[in-house]
C-alpha cells in the first residue's frame, strides 16, 4: 500500500489523472497525516478538512466526466497565511488578524484553486513575515521535522515544514528577504522565489511591497517547477505584475534532470565565500556540491559583487520602511482587532492600544525603524540612500550577469538554530538573510535546494538567476539535485 | 481676550502689501474611483460602493485609472502647464479613520504637471495667476460625527465613517503666490476660482460644484509692509463658495492687519472660514508641522505619458473661456462693464443655457444678475446654487411674453420655483398668479373700481387721464395684481369713455 | 549617524500609533540603537550620482480602463469591523481634526 503522503506532487497528479487512486483518497491521507504529526510540528494555524475534501471531490468529478484536468489536478497544497482565502481565517501569523476571514481569494489562492489544487490550509509565519524562524507568530513556533527543538526558518517556516514533514507535496509562500529559501534550506526542502513580478501581490498582505514574492515550497525541484507555472504570470489586479509570459521553468527543471549543465557558467561572489558568513559545516557542504556541479560539466567563475555587503544594511531599511506605511491600517476601524474602547478613550488611544496589543515585539520595532528611516531629516541618509544602495546592487548583478550564466551561494550561513537562541539580539536573527537578501532588492530569482547535511542538520544550495530567467535556475537546481538526491526527515512516528 | 475693534478693510489695506496663494481641489467624474472599479455615482446607501481596495484591506493592491490620468493631463494643458515627461505616486502618511490604508496615495515632489499659468480679470485689468503645480490623489471616505451640538467633531461622542467616496479621483491644483495686486486681493482670488471653474468645466472633466464639494478651495494669505519680504502666511479652510473666497481673504487681511498694526506677529496656521460669522478662526494648534513621511509609491509603477498623445490632448483643447467670453460679449452686444458683471456673478454659462432655453439676452441677464443675484447674494450662496434652472428662467419669460404673467407676479412665481414648488407653469398654477385673463371679470372689477370711486371717475370722465392710475391700483388690489396693469388702464378708459 | 535616544523612540512609537509601555521603550531603545548603527552602513557608499531605485520591474504606465467593476456587498464590507452602526464603521471620538 502505498503512502501516498511519501509522493511528490508529479506522481500525485499523474496517479490521480490516470485513475489509480482519487483525490479524496489523496486528500484524506493527508488530512490523516496532519492529525498525526502536526501536534508535534505546529505547521498549520488552520485546517479547512470541508474545504479540501469539497475540492478534492469536484476533481474526481471532473475526471469522471473525462473532462481536461491541470498538471497539479487534485495535489494538496498549504497555503502561508499571508495570502488571502476567501471565507477561511487569514491571520498573517498575527493576533491583529486572529479570526478575520477575507472577503476576497489572492489572486495565487485563486488559480490555484482554478488549477484543481486542494487547499489543505493556512500554514504558521513569523508575524507579517517579519523574521528567519517562525519564533515571531503570535500563535506559537513551528518545530522543524528534522529536529523538533529547533526552528524551521522563517518567515514561511510553516509551509516549508509541512513539506519537510509529508503534510502536504507542495506548499506556497512568500519571500521579502529570504523568507521561502532559507526555511527550504533548513529544512532540507525546494524553496523558490520567483523573478519579482512574476506571481502576483494581490491579496498578499504586505510586509515590503516593492520586495515581497510569493512562489512555491516542495520535495522537489519539479514539483516547484510546475507549482511555479500554476501560479505565476500577469495579474492586471497588480500594477507592479510583469506584462511577459512565464519562463518555461517546467522544461527547464526536465532539462536539468538529465544532469548535463556543460557549458554552464556558475558565478562564485567573492564577497559570498570571504567566510566570515557562513558556519564551516554549510561551507563544506556548498563546495561539496559545487564539485558535484562542476563533474556535471559546470564551470565555476569568481565574481565580485562590491556592494553585495551594504545589502543586508539596505535591506533593513527598505523593508521596515515599506512596512510602516503597509501596517498602519491595523488600526481597529474596519477589520481585526480592537482593544480599549471602553467609552471614554478617544480613537487615538484605542488605535494604539489596539496595536500595542496586535503587533509582537518584532514588527513594533521594524514600523518604528520604518518610521524613523522616512521621517524627514533622516530620509535622505536612510532611505533614500539605501534605495541608491539598491541600484548599485543592481548594478552589481547585471555586470555579474555577464560574465556567469547564474550565481551560486550557500541559501543561509547557518543550519536550523535552536530555539531562543537569536531573538535577543535582533540583528544577529537578520544576519540569516545575509546570503539571500541581495537578489530580493535587484528583484530576481533565486532558489534553495537540499545539498547535503551539516550535523545532521540540512544545507541549502542557492542558485539566482537574472530577472526573468527563473527557467536558469531550475535547471541548474534539477542538475544538483539529480546528483545529490534528496533528503529526508527522521521519522516523527513515536 | 482682546476687545479691539477691528479696522475696516481699507483702513487695514492701507499699510500692507497681501500676497495670496490658492489650493484647490477637483473631483473628476469619471465613472470609477481613481485606484478601483467601484462606481462613483452619487447617492447610494453607506458602504456599498466599495471593495477590498478602497477599504484598505490588506492584501489589497491600487491600479491607476487612466480616464482620471487623461483627465488631469487636459487640465494641466489648459492650465499652460508643463506635463512632466515621467513622474510616481507617492504615499502620504498619516493616520484618520476616512482614510482605509491610514495613509493616501498622492504625488509629492513629481507632480503630472507643474508651472503655468491662467489670466483673469479684475477691474478691467488682466492678473496672470502662476500655477504651481497639478497633481493626482484620492479622496477619503466622509464622517459623520455623532453625539455633539453641532455635528461637528468638538464635543463629538463617536463618529460613523462611510468609505463610498473613499477613493474618488481628486486633482490638486496650487498656484504659485500672487504679490502685487494690492487692495484687490479679495477679487483676485475669487476671479481666480471663478476662472478655473470655468475651464475645467469646459473640459468635461467634472462639476466643480462648490456646493457640492466637487471643487474645494483652500486660500492662502500673508501681508508685508511695502518693501519687506513676505509675511507668514495663514492657511483658511472651510471656504465653500466663490462669494467666501473673496470674504476669507478680506476678513484674514484685516485680521492679520490688526494684529501686526498692534506689534503681534501672525502664527502660521491653519484657520476656519466660518460662513456664519465672515471671520476666520484658528483650527486646532499643532506644536510641529506635521511629517507625512512622503516616499514614492512601491505598488504603483512610474506614469511616463506618451509625448505624441499629450500634443493630441493638447490639440483637442476645447475653446478657453475667455475667447468664448469675448465671443458671447459679441453676440449680446454687452459693453466691457456689463460682460464682466455678468462673469462676477458667475452668470455666464447660465445665461448662455438660459438664452440656449429659449430667452433672450437681455431678458436672461435680467433675471440673473436681478432678481436671482439679489436671492444668491442674501442667501449668500453662489449663483448656480440658487435653486432655479436656467430652464425654468426660460419658461419663466416665455409665461411673460406670452402675457400670462406680469413682471410683479412672475417674481412671485420665481419664488415658488427657488423655494423647490416645481416648474414656473407648475407654480403659477398651484398658486393661481396667473394674469386675469377673463375680460368679464376684469370689467367687473374695473366697473366696481368706477362705482366705489365715483370722484375720480368723474375726473377722468372730464379728461384728466392721469387720474386712471388710481383706479388701475383699486383694481389690481382687488385682482390681487393678476392683472395685466395696461390692460386694465384701457379698460378703464374706454369704460368711462375717456380713451 | 548618532545612537537613538529613549525621547526619540517615544515619539516614534507616538507618530506610529503603538502605546508602547515604559519597560518595552527602555528595550526597544536599545534594540534600535545596535540595529540603527548596523544599518546606517549604508552611508559608507559613495552614491552622490546614482539614481535610486523605488522599483525592481522596468514598467511604466499601468493603467485601468474607467469602468465599473462589482463591488463588495455592503455585509462583506461590514463583516469583519469591529463596531457597527447605521450601516458605517462606528470608531470613537476623534480627537484630531482632518489633515
Amino acid at each position: 500500500m502505498t503512502d501516498l503522503t511519501k509522493l511528490t506532487a508529479a506522481e500525485l497528479a499523474g496517479t490521480i489523472a490516470s485513475g489509480d487512486v482519487s483525490a479524496e483518497e489523496v486528500t484524506r491521507a493527508h488530512l490523516d497525516r496532519i492529525s498525526a504529526v502536526d501536534g508535534k510540528v505546529h505547521a498549520f494555524l488552520h485546517v479547512d478538512a470541508d474545504g479540501a475534501l469539497a475540492a478534492a471531490r469536484a476533481v474526481d468529478a471532473k475526471r469522471a466526466k473525462k473532462e481536461q484536468l491541470g498538471p497539479l489536478a487534485g495535489v494538496p497544497i498549504a497555503v502561508k497565511d499571508v495570502l488571502t482565502t476567501r471565507g477561511v481565517p487569514t491571520t498573517a501569523g498575527s493576533k491583529i488578524l486572529e479570526g478575520w476571514r477575507p472577503p476576497y481569494d489572492s489572486t495565487v489562492v485563486e488559480r490555484l484553486r482554478d488549477a484543481g489544487t486542494v487547499i489543505l490550509g493556512k500554514t504558521n509565519m513569523d508575524e507579517f513575515a517579519m523574521g528567519s524562524s517562525t519564533e515571531y507568530s503570535a500563535y506559537g513556533p513551528t518545530n522543524n521535522p528534522w529536529d523538533l527543538g529547533r526552528i524551521p526558518g522563517g518567515s514561511g517556516g510553516g509551509s516549508a515544514a509541512a513539506v519537510a514533514a509529508y503534510e502536504a507535496p507542495l506548499a506556497i509562500g512568500t519571500d521579502t528577504g529570504g523568507s521561502i529559501r532559507q526555511p527550504g534550506a533548513v529544512t532540507g526542502t525546494v524553496g523558490a522565489k520567483p523573478t519579482y513580478g512574476g506571481t502576483s501581490r494581490y491579496g498578499l498582505i504586505a510586509f515590503s511591497s516593492s520586495l515581497d514574492t510569493p512562489g512555491p515550497c516542495a520535495r522537489t525541484v519539479l514539483d516547484a517547477a510546475l507549482l511555479h507555472e500554476v501560479m505565476a504570470g500577469h495579474d492586471w489586479r497588480d500594477s507592479t505584475s510583469i506584462p511577459q509570459p512565464v519562463p518555461p521553468v517546467v522544461e527547464a527543471a526536465r532539462r536539468g534532470m538529465s544532469g548535463d549543465l556543460t557549458g554552464v557558467k556558475l558565478g562564485l561572489v567573492t564577497e559570498f565565500d570571504a567566510g566570515d558568513g557562513a558556519e564551516p559545516g554549510v561551507m563544506a557542504a556548498f563546495h561539496e556540491a559545487l564539485a558535484a556541479l562542476t563533474k556535471l560539466g559546470a564551470e565555476i567563475v569568481e565574481v565580485s559583487a562590491p556592494h553585495f555587503q551594504y545589502a543586508l544594511p539596505a535591506y533593513y531599511l527598505i523593508a521596515p520602511s515599506e512596512c510602516s506605511s503597509n501596517l498602519a491600517r491595523f488600526d481597529g476601524v474596519r477589520f481585526g482587532l480592537r482593544v480599549g474602547d471602553d467609552g471614554n478613550r478617544s480613537l487615538e488611544e484605542v488605535m494604539s492600544l489596539t496595536r500595542e496589543a496586535g503587533f509582537g515585539p518584532e514588527v513594533k520595532r521594524r514600523i518604528m525603524l520604518g518610521t524613523y528611516a522616512l521621517s524627514s531629516g533622516y530620509y535622505d541618509a536612510y532611505y533614500g540612500q539605501a534605495q541608491k544602495v539598491r541600484t548599485l546592487i543592481t548594478q552589481d548583478f547585471n555586470q555579474a550577469f555577464e560574465q556567469v550564466d547564474v550565481l551560486v551561494s550557500p541559501t543561509t550561513p547557518f543550519v536550523a538554530f535552536p530555539f531562543g537562541s537569536r531573538t535577543s539580539d535582533p540583528y544577529q536573527m537578520y544576519l540569516a538573510d545575509l546570503f539571500t537578501i541581495p537578489t530580493n532588492l535587484y528583484g530576481g530569482p533565486g532558489i534553495s535546494v537540499p545539498c547535503g547535511l551539516s550535523d545532521g542538520l540540512p544545507v541549502g544550495f542557492q542558485i539566482m538567476a537574472p530577472t526573468m530567467a527563473d527557467d536558469r535556475m531550475y535547471r541548474v537546481a534539477a542538475a544538483l539535485e539529480s546528483a545529490v538526491g534528496t533528503l529526508t526527515p527522521p521519522s516523527l512516528e513515536g | 481676550m482682546t476687545t479691539t475693534t477691528l479696522p475696516t478693510y481699507d483702513e487695514a489695506i492701507a499699510g500692507f502689501e497681501p500676497v495670496i496663494g490658492l489650493e484647490t481641489h477637483v473631483e473628476l467624474g469619471t465613472n470609477t474611483k481613481m485606484f478601483c472599479g467601484c462606481p462613483t455615482d452619487f447617492g447610494g446607501e453607506p458602504n456599498t460602493r466599495v471593495c477590498p481596495v478602497c477599504l484598505g484591506l490588506p492584501g489589497s493592491l491600487p491600479v491607476a485609472n487612466k480616464a482620471a490620468i487623461e483627465a488631469t493631463i487636459r487640465i494641466g494643458l489648459a492650465l499652460n502647464c508643463s506635463i512632466a515627461t515621467w513622474c510616481r505616486f507617492a504615499r502620504k502618511n498619516y493616520f484618520y479613520p476616512d482614510m482605509p490604508k491610514n495613509f493616501q496615495i498622492s504625488q509629492y515632489d513629481e507632480p503630472l504637471c507643474v508651472d503655468g499659468y491662467l489670466d483673469v480679470e479684475v477691474n478691467g485689468e488682466t492678473v496672470r495667476i502662476g500655477i504651481e503645480r497639478v497633481h493626482l490623489e484620492e479622496d477619503t471616505g466622509k464622517t459623520l460625527h455623532v453625539g455633539g451640538a453641532t455635528g461637528r467633531i468638538h464635543g463629538a461622542t463617536e463618529s460613523l465613517v462611510d468609505y463610498n467616496r473613499a477613493g474618488i479621483p481628486l486633482v490638486e491644483i496650487v498656484t504659485k503666490p500672487v504679490p502685487g495686486i494690492g487692495a484687490l486681493a479679495p477679487e483676485v482670488a475669487r476671479a481666480y476660482v471663478t476662472e478655473l471653474r470655468e475651464v475645467i468645466r469646459g473640459l468635461g472633466v467634472s462639476d466643480v460644484r462648490m456646493e457640492e464639494g466637487s471643487l474645494r478651495c483652500d486660500v492662502n494669505t500673508s501681508l508685508n509692509r511695502p518693501g519687506d519680504e513676505w509675511g507668514t502666511r495663514t492657511e483658511t479652510k472651510n471656504v465653500n463658495s466663490l462669494r467666501s473666497v473673496e470674504r476669507a481673504v478680506r476678513t484674514e487681511i484685516i485680521r492679520q492687519a490688526s494684529v501686526l498694526e498692534a506689534g503681534g506677529r501672525i502664527v502660521q496656521e491653519t484657520r476656519h472660514f466660518s460662513e456664519e460669522t465672515g471671520d476666520t478662526r484658528p483650527g486646532r494648534s499643532k506644536e510641529t508641522a506635521t511629517d507625512y513621511r512622503y516616499f514614492p509609491e512601491p505598488d504603483l509603477v512610474p506614469l511616463a505619458p506618451d509625448p505624441a498623445w499629450v500634443a493630441e490632448l493638447k490639440a483637442a483643447l476645447p475653446e478657453p473661456p475667455r475667447e468664448r467670453r469675448k465671443r458671447i460679449q459679441e453676440s449680446w452686444g454687452l459693453s466691457d462693464l456689463d460682460m464682466q458683471s455678468v462673469v462676477n456673478a458667475g452668470a455666464v454659462e447660465l445665461i448662455e443655457e438660459t438664452v440656449a432655453a429659449g430667452a433672450t439676452a437681455a431678458a436672461a441677464r435680467k433675471w440673473w444678475l436681478g432678481e436671482l443675484a439679489r436671492r444668491a447674494n442674501e442667501a449668500g450662496i453662489d449663483l448656480s446654487a440658487v435653486g432655479a434652472t436656467p430652464a425654468q428662467v426660460a419658461e419663466l419669460q416665455t409665461l411673460v411674453d406670452g402675457g400670462k404673467l406680469n413682471d410683479k407676479l412672475a417674481r412671485v412665481v420665481l419664488e415658488g420655483v427657488v423655494a423647490g414648488e416645481g416648474s414656473p407653469t407648475a407654480v403659477m398654477e398651484a398658486r393661481g398668479l396667473a394674469v386675469v385673463s377673463d375680460t368679464g371679470a376684469l370689467t367687473a372689477a374695473v366697473d366696481e373700481a368706477i362705482a366705489a370711486n365715483p370722484d375720480v371717475a368723474a375726473k377722468i370722465r372730464d379728461g384728466k387721464v392721469a387720474a386712471a392710475g388710481a383706479l388701475v391700483g383699486a383694481v389690481m388690489k382687488t385682482t390681487k395684481g393678476q392683472a395685466d396693469a395696461k390692460a386694465v388702464r384701457e379698460l378703464i378708459l374706454e369704460r368711462l369713455g375717456a380713451s | 549617524m548618532a545612537a537613538i535616544s529613549r525621547d526619540e523612540v517615544a515619539h516614534l512609537a507616538r507618530l506610529s500609533r503603538l502605546a508602547v509601555t515604559e519597560q518595552e521603550l527602555d528595550t526597544f531603545a536599545g534594540q534600535l540603537d545596535v540595529i540603527l548603527q548596523a544599518v546606517a552602513r549604508v552611508g559608507e557608499v559613495t552614491a552622490a550620482d546614482i539614481p535610486p531605485t523605488s522599483h525592481s520591474v522596468p514598467l511604466t504606465n499601468v493603467l485601468r480602463e474607467d469602468v465599473v467593476i462589482n463591488c463588495l456587498t455592503r455585509e462583506e464590507a461590514l463583516a469583519g469591523a469591529p463596531d457597527v452602526q447605521d450601516d458605517r464603521f462606528r470608531v470613537p471620538r476623534i480627537l484630531d481634526e482632518e489633515a
